[in-house]
């Protein structure tokens, strides 16, 4: 599963909502994500993706919307 | 001796620009003057912990020592390739055990006891766990022992905050901003700093100093007067005076100590958001002694939630959050004192932010039949201005005083 499934799939679970036509809407600003979802999120990353992503390394701007999220994911599993 | 206490009058503010002025103009020209400003933050911390505050010195002193070993030790137990999570717990442990002590020192007798603490250790403490548990994630590869230094003593944050983040301090503490972005810094900087002055010095004078001793020596009265619980019409006017005086002086300070950071190029964390406005509890967290909620946010609710999904400690999520806010706003009463005012301010703060939850749950399951208008807005403001005033009313201790006392 390519990693934009993914994260849309995980998002839309969380979220019940389909995000794909707001890839840059800021889903905190929207209350679509609390840090509740956003552990889950962390989570169900790490799960399905087998990316590591620990606490430390969320930071609200740059996972806010589900562009970053996508992009931070792919850069975390080049690493 | 001289002793200078930051940001406690218009003159301070003469002498800290006048020493400001060759890291200033350096950074206008895009040069950072290391030495001057270590020998600047040296000068000035000694006129903070000098004459009768010297036994503080030698406590900040020892405590730094004492964080270095903690942290280096922990960085090379980290590079070696090993994580446990025991070792991570002792180190936490040990880096809050300074802290700890100084909070239970005054709830013991004995000349010792008293001399106990040191201005700035609750903040410090935010940083060094900071680290720590960073370290721990990998998300510090390497501590760099100078800017270690320089990010914990920090001049115009060390009493008070804003409590800033190791790696953000990085990025701005090696480098000099461009030409365009320090114009910037310095325009916003003296913007913050007169904005502080209207706060601290005026409307928090106005609040705190005029006015609050006379509200409470009436709440007093009154109280006494009815029995009881000993409520009246001026606990009310004190509930209100103190909150408005809590909040002018400490958002005052904050800008203070934001500003002066920007003197120095550094972009300091804002604390306060426009908190009277706040739509509800959880939004004013969102706004109020930001750099404290977020780093709770952060470090303990975040972790703890996470800690207990992937343990599967607690299943229904709803009932995770719940426990995770009790538990993030308790040690925030902890973190505050050891009184029974803080404390209740912290389990206060969870329930509310509790029951916001679910009304918020119960809003969006009846979205069609809850109007939302101008006036639910207004009202929702309203609302949780009275519930914040209130949790600043049990802050205060002044329940305390009324009815031990």
């Amino acid at each position: 599963m390519d990693t934009k499934e993914a994260v849309l799939d995980i998002l839309n679970e969380l979220t019940g909502e389909d995000l794909s036509d707001q890839m840059d809407d800021n889903l905190f600003d929207s209350g679509l994500l609390d840090s509740m979802a956003t552990v889950q999120m962390l989570l169900e990353l790490q799960e399905k993706t087998g990316i590591t992503a620990p606490v430390s390394e969320f930071n609200r701007d740059e996972w806010s919307t589900p562009n970053k999220i996508i992009e931070k994911v792919e850069s975390l599993r080049n690493e | 001796m001289i002793n200078l206490q930051p940001y406690t009058n218009p003159r301070y503010f003469i002498i800290i620009l006048v020493a400001l002025l060759p890291l200033i103009i350096g950074l206008y020209y895009g040069k950072r003057f290391k030495t001057y400003e270590a020998l600047f933050s040296l000068v000035f911390l000694f006129l903070m912990f000098d004459g009768k505050d010297w036994i503080q010195g030698v406590q900040l002193i020892a405590y730094i020592v004492f964080q270095f070993v903690l942290t280096f030790a922990y960085q090379k137990y980290i590079k070696s390739g090993r994580n446990k999570t025991w070792v991570f717990c002792l180190a936490v442990i040990l880096a809050i055990a300074p802290l700890t002590l100084v909070k239970i020192a005054p709830h013991m007798h004995g000349k010792v006891a008293s001399l106990i603490g040191f201005m700035g250790v609750s903040y410090l403490t935010f940083k060094t766990v900071e680290v720590l548990m960073e370290l721990r994630d990998k998300t510090i590869q390497t501590v760099n022992p100078i800017t270690y230094i320089r990010f914990l003593l920090f001049y115009p944050t060390l009493s008070s905050g804003p409590i800033d983040r190791y790696r953000r301090f990085e990025k701005d503490c090696d480098k000099a901003p461009e030409r365009e972005e320090y114009i910037e810094n310095l325009r916003l900087g003296t913007r913050y700093i007169f904005q502080g002055f209207l706060y601290k010095f005026i409307i928090g004078y106005v609040f705190g100093t005029l006015w609050l001793p006379q509200v409470a020596k009436a709440a007093i009265l009154y109280g006494h007067a009815n029995g009881g619980l000993r409520l009246s019409w001026a606990l009310v006017g004190y509930m209100y005076c103190y909150s408005m005086y809590l909040f002018f002086d400490f958002a005052g300070y904050s800008l203070f100590a934001v500003g002066t950071s920007y003197f120095m190029g550094i972009r300091t964390p804002m604390n306060f958001n426009k908190p009277f406005i706040s739509k509800n509890i959880k939004d004013f967290w969102n706004r109020w002694h930001m750099t404290l909620s977020f780093w709770f946010r952060d470090f303990i609710f975040m972790r703890f939630t996470f800690f207990a999904m992937k343990h599967k400690l607690i299943k229904n999520r709803i009932r995770l959050s719940q426990a995770a806010y009790l538990v993030d706003f308790l040690i925030m009463g902890f973190w505050h004192g050891l009184t029974w005012y803080y404390i209740v301010y912290g389990i206060y703060h969870a329930l509310a932010i509790i029951i916001n939850d679910i009304w918020l749950r119960f809003k969006r399951k009846h979205r069609k039949q809850i109007p939302h208008n101008k006036f639910t807005e207004a009202f929702a403001i309203f609302l949780t201005f009275n519930v914040v005033c209130l949790s600043f009313l049990l802050f205060s201790g002044f329940l305390d005083t009324l009815w031990f006392h």
